[in-house]
């Protein structure tokens, strides 16, 4: 019985004490541990235009233009809003509404310049005739977008 | 109340086994057939995704199952390393590959299902990321195992990376609520699940599917490891014997 309990206790204590490390580096790495930046990231950490980076939000209704091949819309996470300007083909689910992660850089005018636009999509799934009678009852809280 | 311990020794293992493995083969075949039916067949589209949606069909139970086994394979690490129980160390090393190759399917299929929906194969995000993580962890157990002459040596040394690994799975699990990804968040949680009614049939018995068919090369494997383990004693005696016997038409 002796030498389980012991073993036991050791086992106990080394994976208490490795989860207490592990959670220590997740803290101290948190911010590079994030994939995109928000609308509101931009505007409160003074990043450097020209910089790579990712930055994701929703595609704000009524803001999306096109020119030949180049698209210009903006991405909003409800406070705050960032023009983009992408050129190229986009995913199937880009639309009005629909989540977005774009990669490129801050141009110094204030624009985004993305050099690739990625589709994020959320955790519902329903068959259309379901989604269609919930835009119809006005229960519908997905993302505003029409397929 | 039955202890725990009737089911722990091997010779009992195997004979319950025996009578459950055709149990499981036929639950596996029956289910796996009912799941395909409707996810491929039985199932709608999803409003925004398609018939893409039936990937989902097997890439999120192969999560699950990834998941569930690499937790499993902690646990039987842990009984491994604090009592020293045969049983435990067959079952860890019996479904190490199984739970690799779970983590492989779920890889390949959330590869093939990112392309056509966020325009990508592949992108570094904490979910994704942590799952190749988890992948590594099943194959570094398998190489770990494998590296030493002494089987119960390699055996100590990969339970204690399987322990040291299990940090992982809270953190794929979690990785969607802490950061942002690119992978969307759970869609099965507490408060109801966030999927219609008539996809969430097809997504129950694909997991069941898999489940049992877990339990079925889990049985088969297990008792593979039982036969090899014996098979090595049995090996081991005859060499013994062999050391003290006179040299007799050996070469010299």
């Amino acid at each position: 019985m002796k030498p389980k309990r012991r073993r036991l206790y050791l086992l106990l204590a080394g994976l208490g004490g490795l989860g207490v490390a592990t959670a220590l580096v997740l803290k101290a790495f948190n911010d590079n541990l994030v994939f995109f930046y928000s609308p509101t990231d931009l505007k409160t950490k003074t990043i450097p235009p020209e910089r790579r980076m990712r930055l994701g939000g929703l595609v704000e209704t009524g803001s999306v233009t096109r020119e030949g091949a180049t698209i210009r819309f903006r991405i909003t996470d409800g406070a705050n809003a960032v023009p983009v300007v992408y050129t190229g083909i986009l995913p199937d689910l880009f639309r009005e509404g629909q989540g977005v992660v774009t990669e490129g850089a801050l141009a110094t005018d204030g624009a985004f310049r993305a050099a690739s636009v990625l589709a994020k999509h959320d955790e519902n799934y329903m068959p259309r005739e379901v989604a269609d009678a919930l835009k119809a009852a006005g229960q519908w809280k997905g993302a505003s977008a029409k397929p | 109340m039955i202890d725990l311990a009737t089911f722990a020794n091997p010779a009992r293992f195997s004979r319950i086994a025996g009578r459950v493995f055709p149990w499981a083969v036929g639950a596996t075949a029956v289910l796996m057939a009912a799941g395909l039916y409707f996810a491929l067949f039985a199932s709608p589209p999803d409003y925004q995704q398609g018939e893409s949606v039936r990937i989902m069909y097997v890439h999120v139970p192969a999560a699950w199952m990834a998941l569930s086994s690499y937790t499993l394979l902690a646990v039987a690490s842990a009984v491994a390393l604090v009592w020293r129980h045969l049983l435990a160390d067959v079952v860890a090393r019996a479904m190490a590959p199984i739970g690799a190759c779970f983590t492989f399917l779920c890889l390949v299929t959330g590869s093939l299902w990112g392309k056509p929906m966020w325009g990508t194969f592949w992108v570094w995000d904490a979910r994704l990321t942590s799952v190749l993580v988890l992948f590594f962890l099943y194959l570094g157990y398998l190489a770990l195992q494998n590296a030493f002459d002494d089987p119960a040596r390699g055996l100590r040394a990969s339970a204690i990376l399987a322990l040291v690994g299990f940090v992982n799975v809270p953190i794929i699990k979690f990785s969607v609520d802490w950061w942002n990804t690119l992978h969307q968040p759970a869609s099965i949680k507490l408060g109801g699940p966030a999927i219609d009614a008539s996809m969430l049939v097809p997504l129950i018995l694909m997991t069941l599917a898999f489940e049992a068919y877990f339990v079925t090369v889990l049985l088969l494997r297990m008792r593979t490891e039982l036969v090899r383990g014996k098979l090595r004693s049995a090996r081991l005696r005859a060499a013994e014997a062999d050391e003290y016997l006179p040299n007799i038409g050996k070469p010299a």
